[in-house]
């Protein structure tokens, strides 16, 4: 894939301080005892080699932070983010796509390769859940951490924005509390391990007829199911009349917690064009028509005793299972970061996405309003969107921007260098007070 | 009927797009700067790797095609009025029914010993921005020559290539001509706080040429010799209209115009920063090299030509930039020295980041001016306020309407009600908070209180 370099000549390589070197070098020094670990097969010494490798990838974002934020005023801080190898796309950027995709093959498909890695964490699981750790263990801290440790460096990028800092952290409280300790506290206890935070159909197995049956004697897991359909046809609808798809997608989500910490450095890569948002439209909504059919079929079935479709609707469940639930929201969703922006599961596949969208564009308070006649048309909200939406279209026409995929993170308009954007919530446009301005 | 644009820019650019809405008219933009249109006002973001070429483009490429806006790269070397004919410098000559000159501006050069030298340029056109990337490789230093907007700007560019920049503003205080005592001198602060060499009530005396007729060091007007290898000028753009003199088209600074943006030629036109004003509205300036003044005189001359004839009203002047980290904004007239018949009250926050100062009427108390660092303020708001000439009391009472900063920001505005009441021994209080409802209630409200 070609970078289009700047245009201008050949762009200057970034420059990188010896600290920041430093910082690098101890964060690579943690990523290489783990990716030793998981070539080797094996692990020995658990408990230190994990210590020594999550500290001293803590250390490096410490180090990071401190060079690359603490020292400078507060402000924007996006300077070479179309220079730096990592995230322009070039050999950094692919390296670490082809390692995240990699990573996530194995998880889903040869967790036999990931042998070493769970047994690195076996003690971790044993003191949390009380059980030995299986290659989703071994993720769901990867996943954790990573929200953790690059939500600490996005909380310092956007120390001068209270928005920011408060959003980052409720996405961080949610990965930690509601989909690593609770989850993992509730197998310690014999209890169904629920992620409450995962709805149908983004969860699209806690629809299906084997989680209802998987759930039966549980108390818990009963009220689980009926809580999850009451958050998708009651809860979904309200809260998005009042607040947009913001309550889950950028201040919940896991999915969206990722692409907010971790992604964040590579939100400028999404595609902006018109093409683009025409393939998302297709995509998402298709997806949400597949995965409803998907477990329509699958009840359908068993009200009546698997006559109709017999094995036909568990085909249909392994083939979502597969191409969207793995191959879709995981191997491109998370390891194309690099390459195609954080937000590519969340724009173009997932349905609960799509659901929200409809009631955000359909029926919601929410939306980004513009500051009169301020737009200086310079494009630093559209590039910075991660969902892809051309909000500059908007900007320049004084129009509120009310779009499906506006997940709501509210960089347009901390990123804006003249003050134009704001999210907010009221049932109208504001008339057209200075139309003669545009 | 053919209409021919000369220039891309946002006033050439706005003027097809609304030519094209409004009729079928044939439509070329002519341009030597670029292929597309740009934001030059983004330019410096290309420049410190926010955003590439491409995101600077408001338009995709198939945009131009579809809706018919004819694009030719050329100059335009001459123009026969009478014939209504322009020559082109690769040899066309291309007959028009109407003009409209959008041909922006110039940087300006004051004449300085050596400003013609390599590694000198100002910042004004995507050539300027290839010329400061060109000298940016092992560059050890950079000199700014203009304590203004652009000047900022580009040492905020090279500063964030790790370049050192030193700053040399004639003023004895950054923007002292536009910006009151204590907004410049915040950003005075905030220059240095950035590791920029600031030199106050320090011009630029000579530029010293090295090899190869490129720039070696600068002096200064306090006796310095300052070694750099580019020199920045920022002083000010002016009218690009050297191609112009000398013929039938009436030029003062820029090309004359009347309210209907109409020059001295039939069907000739001038809008944006080429364009001066005969007789502009109280408030405004008969030139105004602003991204908003461009847009709406592009709309306005396509009303001109394709409906009936509009009046350019620019309405109440605003404008808004960003000095490093800092935001500022600014509705109404600010004077930078308080004339007689004007109070300001002005609030500054502890961190010296932040401030919200108003202008009023010391007689009548009718509010005159917004001016916000750090802070935004919402546009429909002040307008409506600066319109009806509405009472400063009552303003401070609902200021939380004007407040455009995202949710969960603190809000400032008691404070500087507090500052009144400590002024005046009064005790007024804010009546409203941020949120867009109220601010819609206000809105819509037909009569204004006054």
């Amino acid at each position: 894939m070609q970078t289009e370099s700047l245009s201008i000549s050949v762009p200057s390589p970034a420059y990188t301080s010896a600290k920041q070197k430093i910082a690098i070098a101890l964060s690579g020094i943690g990523i290489l005892l783990i990716l030793v670990v998981w070539a080797a097969g094996r692990a020995v010494a658990p408990v230190p080699v994990s210590l020594v490798a999550f500290g001293f990838m803590l250390a490096g974002v410490a180090v990071f932070v401190r060079e690359e934020y603490l020292k400078h005023p507060e402000g924007i801080k996006n300077n070479g983010a179309w220079f730096r190898s990592l995230t322009a796309r070039g050999v950094w950027g692919w390296l670490l796509g082809v390692l995240i995709t990699g990573f996530y093959v194995c998880l889903y498909w040869f967790p036999q390769y990931l042998t070493g890695l769970i047994q690195l964490f076996d003690p971790l699981s044993r003191l949390l859940r009380g059980t030995a750790a299986n290659q989703w263990f071994v993720y769901g801290t990867f996943y954790t951490a990573a929200v953790l440790f690059m939500g600490i460096k996005f909380i310092y990028k956007y120390r001068h924005n209270p928005y920011q800092r408060l959003r980052t952290f409720s996405v961080m409280f949610f990965q930690l509390g509601f989909a690593f300790l609770i989850p993992g506290l509730l197998l310690r206890l014999q209890q169904p391990e629920i992620y409450f935070t995962y709805f149908w159909p983004l969860s699209y197995y806690q629809g299906t007829p084997m989680a209802y049956q998987g759930y039966s004697g549980s108390g818990l897991g009963a009220f689980f199911f009926f809580f999850g359909l009451a958050m998708f046809f009651i809860g979904t609808p309200i809260l998005t009349y009042f607040f947009g798809k913001r309550w889950y997608c950028s201040w919940v989500c896991g999915c969206g917690g990722l692409a907010e910490t971790a992604g964040d450095p590579f939100r400028h890569l999404s595609d902006k064009s018109l093409k683009a948002w025409k393939i998302e439209r297709w995509m998402i909504h298709s997806i949400l028509a597949f995965v409803v059919l998907m477990t329509a079929l699958l009840w359908i079935n068993v009200a009546t005793g698997k006559s109709i479709f017999q094995e036909y609707s568990q085909i249909f469940y392994k083939t979502y299972s597969f191409a969207i639930g793995s191959a879709f929201s995981g191997v491109v969703g998370v390891g194309f970061y690099p390459l195609l922006g954080s937000r590519v599961w969340c724009r173009f596949g997932c349905p609960m996405a799509a659901w929200l969208g409809i009631w955000q564009k359909k029926k919601s308070k929410f939306r980004i309003t513009v500051n009169g006649g301020q737009c200086i048309s310079c494009g630093n909200c559209s590039t910075y969107c991660e969902m892809g939406i051309d909000v500059r279209a908007y900007a320049q026409k004084g129009q509120d921007v009310v779009r499906a995929s506006c997940v709501g993170c509210g960089i347009c308009s901390a990123v804006c260098p003249r003050g134009v954007l704001r999210l907010e919530g009221a049932d109208s446009q504001p008339p057209a007070v200075l139309s003669r301005t545009l | 009927m053919k209409i021919i644009i000369l220039g891309n820019g946002v006033s050439g650019i706005t003027a097809a797009r609304y030519i094209r809405k409004l009729s079928d008219h044939e439509i070329t933009v002519i341009s030597d700067e670029a292929d597309y249109f740009f934001s030059r006002t983004a330019l410096m973001y290309v420049f410190m790797g926010h955003m590439r070429r491409k995101d600077v483009q408001p338009y995709e490429d198939w945009f131009w095609e579809k809706n018919r806006i004819a694009l030719l790269r050329d100059r335009v070397s001459h123009i026969d009025f009478e014939a209504k004919t322009l020559q082109t410098s690769h040899g066309k000559s291309i007959a028009y029914d109407k003009l409209i000159l959008a041909v922006g501006s110039q940087s300006n050069k004051f004449g300085w010993p050596g400003q013609d030298l390599d590694g000198v340029h100002g910042l004004y056109h995507w050539q300027d921005l290839e010329a400061m990337e060109r000298h940016s490789r092992g560059l050890a230093r950079a000199v700014i020559v203009g304590g203004g907007l652009i000047g900022i700007e580009m040492a905020e560019m090279f500063h964030s290539r790790h370049i050192p920049v030193t700053f040399l503003v004639r003023e004895s205080s950054f923007w002292d001509i536009v910006l009151p005592p204590q907004e410049s001198a915040m950003i005075n602060r905030h220059i240095s706080e950035h590791g920029i060499d600031l030199r106050l009530q320090t011009e630029l005396k000579e530029i010293l040429p090295g090899e190869n007729g490129k720039c070696r060091a600068i002096t200064t007007s306090t006796g310095e010799t300052i070694t750099c290898g580019f020199v920045g000028l920022t002083a000010g753009v002016s009218p690009n209209v050297g191609f112009l003199k000398n013929t039938a088209l009436e030029i003062n600074r820029g090309i004359l115009v009347n309210e209907y943006l109409e020059t001295n030629q039939p069907d000739v036109y001038a809008i944006g920063d080429c364009a001066e004003i005969r007789q502009p509205q109280p408030g405004r300036r008969p030139i105004e090299a602003v991204w908003y003044t461009g847009r709406m005189m592009g709309k306005t001359v396509a009303h001109t030509i394709c409906r009936q004839a509009t009046a350019y009203n620019p309405g109440i002047w605003f404008n808004s930039a960003k000095f490093f980290d800092i935001e500022y904004q600014v509705y109404g007239e600010i004077q930078p020295r308080e004339p007689e018949n004007l109070a300001s009250l002005y609030w500054e926050h502890a961190g010296g980041k932040k401030s919200i100062r108003l202008a009023y009427d010391r007689h009548s108390g009718a509010i005159t001016g917004f001016n916000l660092m750090g802070i935004r303020y919402r546009h429909e708001v002040c307008e409506k306020w600066l319109h009806a000439g509405t009472h400063i009391e009552e303003v401070l009472q609902n200021l939380g309407l004007a407040n455009f900063d995202p949710e969960f920001f603190p809000q400032h505005e008691s404070e500087l009600v507090a500052e009144y009441n400590r002024q005046t021994g009064k005790s007024l209080v804010i009546k409203r908070k941020r949120g867009l409802p109220a601010v819609l209630q206000f809105l819509n409200k037909q009569h204004p209180s006054s």
